[in-house]
């Protein structure tokens, strides 16, 4: 029933995207796909929700349609059921945005289309039961959000962004694909159901897991696989920008957690030490990079690659506690897996659709040309104030819960019998930490130069408050992150029936601890309450205020800054983002991402401006794609020569290739 | 009855860290001078500054925005629930189940945030340069304080202050790794609350300072807010390090007059302990450049983190 509900919604969505092909030149085509869009949406987050809070057993359907001997296979578990909450919540809202947002696109017949496509690609993958129905849909998803990826395609840089995009989706999807060849055996068992009952080697098992990783961690975001991501994301228009970020790579984390914790049985210790290796790498590169970026969507996709680390920080302590048969502290690092992405999903798309938001009233994406925002979009400023406490991981916003979770399985990683994990996890939680200190420093550099000083451009100073629909939908993902951060209990037991899922055990019942606290293992003596945190300070900010105002003088005089009494007015005079980032490129910067300042200081009398140039490379890029593409470029170079032979050697060439091959086949045999 | 009792010490321990936060600082500020050889102000010259402070106008920059109002309460409020969820006299008070050693450090990252942000709001170059170092400082001082709480944990099985207490007062033992944190905790209290050899308290210099240059546009009853705020912020370290560290004579178990006033007094001891050993240190050193600051703040990470490793080597350490 819920199987053909949620098909049935995804045949509309399809459905949506042929009317968009019809009606794109309307005027009200814009509102009434985003319309239809947004209702479909809220209608699967619903079907979900009943799904999981109602904790229904698995349902099964399938469709005589796909490959003949097995069909299209569709099934919906309880880790189906949390991602589609967390994907139809993000569909949901950036919908909402667009009815506002969307108005202001130029070329709407390149985004009506592939919008609902894209969608409904998301929700096919994770309703899929088998390897093809899988890869299909997933190559959907990847397809269409490419096209978006395109919408703006005469800007050279969308254009490049596209290309590598597409590449790089290939080759994650290509990897996929031998991933399921691999786990189907000889025998070809395609079917998930079949594949959960196999056993496999071990050195198969362990190449599945490298090739998930490589396959699901591209469309993640994994570093090194990260390159295509921070190009891509921010190139598409804003509401598709928050899409990208905050709900696909969700599916690719579910694809990530398909693959390794239910299609390829119990784990061995050492899986964990790869995706801790990488995922904490990417947790602290993501946010280095993050904070050297000036444009804001590119910013907040390198903080999507960091976020994407920490997710998987989670899966690589839960699978190291599960090959351990530690039940306890596998369900807590899993929780905090899930409640991260989840919490990732909210405050990620409420910042880009600030970004958004920006970028309507303002039309820059550079927050150097930016300033003083907070004056002129109060509310915009508010909401996107929300999402950096939340995703700086401040209580009481939810972005510290998970943040907490995530240390606490780290303190209970010291019984971990194995010396590679002993030494490798007190790094990895020093990485996290790490991580989230210079998330704050970059949400900081970012909010403070785009929305605080000085208006920096005359495009910024007549800047105005966006729409109403817009706004709507930042405040309703600001609500959430304050409601997820204030009640985490509540959270917890709902994603419960998906941890025991995949676990075998859940956290503890979180509704039976007195006064809405969270533990995260029974034996704990450890715990958090998030209302009463926020009780706490609320009550107090309360008091101080009532206090002040009651005994404190509340004379005010407004006047010019005093800016130790040499007030300069030229806005040129505040701290710029390379400015602020300064130090940290310093300290952090050199090493790891071949930050150089240069100063270029003319001798007296020169009348030349001295300049200060700052250059930030990605050494990934320099180390392992600059020399792969120019080794292709160099071999298709030289391929090319063979477009230019005489009929007579190419038959010589045709006739060589046969004698190979034959020769071959007679060693072989 | 109970409960009532229970929220009347709970009130009576957010009240006494509020009362005594300005003496602290009068306290410290009193001894540099006496080992300088200067007179210095009165003990209780916080108060009146903050007095004073508070009846004088509020001079505002023209394009000081509603965060730029706010704030000020926001980062004392942080701060303050920050404080009374520290035990000081008394472990087990009603209200320090609410959070752990981790949301403790995380309310002071609140705090600082919003002052890294008043700092940027009026738009000039000092309150940037205020701003951008801070956060600098911050993102090596945050770590080094969750691998502190690491090791703390690890040895106490608990992030929660009061467990921590408890278990330190009656397992009390010299073990490396707790030496290592306190160590660290040391230069991280530094750090966080702007003393020298990491920034001057002092001083007016432009250039070298941090904590002031943020809240340079601030005036009247915002300033003596901020000023609170800070002065909390650092009872708050002291209490830290003695609960940890030093937890001899903080009441537990039964809650009896006797005990909480052995509490009291041994509380107040500490504080005067660490308030002159404080600045006994600041007087024998000299200021860093600021880049020096990142060494000496990942020199609290590193012994942190070799903490932390030690514990996972093994739980003797």
């Amino acid at each position: 029933m819920a199987v053909s509900a949620t098909l049935a919604a995804i045949a509309v969505l399809l459905g949506t995207a042929t009317l968009a092909i019809a009606a794109h030149r309307r005027p009200s085509a814009t509102a009434l796909i985003y319309g239809i869009c947004l209702a479909v949406s809220l209608l699967l987050l619903a079907l979900a929700g009943t799904s999981l809070l109602g904790r229904q057993p698995a349902q099964h359907l399938t469709l005589p349609i796909g490959l003949p001997w097995l069909g299209a296979r569709f099934r919906i578990d309880a880790l189906t059921a949390f991602f589609q909450i967390v994907i139809n919540l993000g569909a949901a809202a950036a919908s909402l945005y667009a009815l506002g947002y969307g108005r202001h696109e130029e070329a709407p017949g390149r985004v009506l289309p592939f919008y609902p496509v894209f969608l409904a690609g998301m929700n096919l993958v994770l309703v899929a039961d088998d390897a093809f129905t899988f890869l299909v849909a997933w190559e959907f998803m990847s397809l269409s959000s490419w096209a978006l990826v395109l919408a703006h395609h005469h800007d050279r840089e969308n254009a490049r962004a596209g290309y590598i995009y597409i590449l790089m989706a290939s080759f994650g999807t290509f990897a996929l694909l031998l991933a399921f060849g691999l786990l189907a055996g000889p025998s070809g068992q395609y079917a998930f159901g079949d594949i959960r009952g196999m056993t496999h080697a071990g050195w198969l098992e362990g190449l599945v897991l490298v090739l998930a990783l490589v396959g699901a961690g591209s469309k993640a975001g994994l570093v090194p696989l990260h390159v295509w991501l921070p190009l891509a994301h921010p190139a598409a228009p804003s509401h598709v920008s928050a899409l990208m970020s905050g709900v696909m790579t969700k599916v690719a984390i579910y694809g990530f957690i398909r693959i390794v914790f239910d299609l390829l049985g119990p784990p061995s210790w050492w899986w964990s030490l790869p995706v801790l290796g990488l995922a904490s790498s990417t947790a602290v590169l993501g946010v280095l990079y993050a904070l050297m970026q000036r444009d804001l969507k590119r910013l907040l996709a390198y903080s999507t690659v960091e976020n994407v680390g920490i997710v998987f920080i989670g899966l690589g302590l839960a699978l190291a506690f599960m090959a351990n048969n530690m039940a306890g502290p596998a369900a807590l690092a899993f929780t905090a897996a899930l409640f991260h992405a989840f919490n990732h999903s909210l405050f990620k798309s409420l910042m880009f659709f600030g970004a958004g938001a920006v970028l309507t009233a303002t039309g820059a994406r550079d927050i150097e040309k930016l300033g003083g925002l907070i004056l002129r979009m109060p509310q915009t400023a508010f909401v996107f104030l929300g999402g950096v406490l939340a995703i700086s991981a401040l209580p009481p916003l939810n972005g510290f819960v998970s943040e907490w979770l995530m240390f606490q399985a780290v303190l209970l990683s010291p019984d971990l019998p194995q010396w590679g994990l002993k030494l490798s996890v007190p790094a990895v939680g020093a990485m996290l930490a790490l991580a989230a200190a210079l998330s704050a420093a970059c949400f900081v550099r970012a909010f403070g130069i785009a929305f605080l000083g000085r208006p920096r451009t005359p495009e910024a100073a007549k800047a105005a408050e966006v729409d109403t629909a817009s706004r709507a939908s930042m405040f309703v993902l600001l609500a959430l992150c304050l409601i997820a951060g204030v009640l985490p209990g509540l959270l917890i037991d709902a994603i419960a029936p998906t941890v025991a899922g995949q676990i075998g055990q859940s956290m503890p019942a979180q509704s039976t601890i007195p006064g809405w606290s969270i533990v995260p293992i029974a034996e704990s003596r450890s715990s958090y309450n998030g209302l009463l945190v926020f009780i706490f300070i609320t009550v107090s900010t309360l008091v101080a205020i009532q206090f002040i105002h009651r005994f404190a003088s509340d004379a005010l005089r407004r006047a010019p800054a005093w800016d130790c009494g040499f007030p300069n007015s030229d806005p040129a005079t505040q701290y710029t983002a390379d400015s602020f980032a300064q130090p940290v490129r310093r300290v952090f910067g050199e090493n790891v991402l071949m930050a150089r300042d240069t100063v270029d200081m003319p001798p007296p009398g020169d009348p030349r401006p001295a300049r200060l140039t700052v250059t930030v490379r990605d050494p990934i890029w320099e180390v392992a794609y600059a020399p792969l593409s120019s080794f292709i470029s160099y071999a298709a170079e030289q391929l090319n020569h063979l477009q230019f032979l005489t009929i007579r050697r190419y038959l010589s060439l045709v006739f060589a290739a046969l004698i190979i091959l034959l020769l071959g086949g007679a060693i072989w045999s | 009855m109970v409960l009532i009792l229970d929220l009347a010490v709970q009130g009576v321990q957010m009240l006494a860290v509020l009362a005594l936060a300005p003496l602290l600082l009068g306290f410290t500020r009193k001894v540099k001078a006496r080992l300088l050889r200067r007179q210095g102000p009165p003990l209780l010259q916080p108060y009146r500054d903050l007095l004073r402070l508070s009846r004088k106008e509020v001079v505002l920059a023209e394009n000081a925005s509603w965060l730029f109002r706010s704030a000020p309460y926001m980062i004392f409020a942080a701060t303050w629930v920050a404080a009374a969820l520290v035990p000081t006299f008394a472990t087990g008070l009603h209200f320090s189940w609410t959070a752990d050693l981790i949301a403790i450090a995380a309310l002071l990252g609140s705090a600082r945030v919003f002052l890294a942000l008043v700092g940027m709001d009026v738009g000039t170059s000092f309150g940037g340069i205020g701003s951008s170092r801070e956060m600098m400082f911050a993102s090596l001082a945050e770590p080094a304080m969750i691998m502190i709480v690491f090791v703390v944990a690890l040895v106490a099985g608990s992030t929660q202050l009061s467990h921590i207490a408890i278990f330190m007062q009656e397992h009390a033992s010299l073990r490396v790794s707790l030496g290592l944190a306190l160590v660290a905790l040391v230069i991280v209290a530094l750090a966080e609350n702007a003393r020298i050899p990491v920034d001057n308290p002092a001083t007016h210099l432009e250039l070298t300072m941090v904590h002031e240059a943020m809240v340079l546009e601030y005036s009247g009853r915002h300033l003596a807010v901020i000023e609170l705020a800070a002065a909390l912020k650092l009872l708050l370290y002291v209490s830290l390090v003695g609960c940890i560290f030093f937890p001899w004579g903080i009441a537990s178990g039964e809650p009896s007059p006797a005990a909480y006033a052995l509490g009291a007094v041994t509380y107040l001891a500490k504080l005067a302990a660490g308030g002159f050993l404080l600045v006994a240190f600041e007087t024998s050193i000299a200021k860093m450049r600021v880049f020096r600051v990142p060494e000496f703040l990942g020199a609290a990470l590193m012994l942190g983190l070799l903490g932390t490793l030690l514990l996972f080597v093994s739980r003797t350490f």
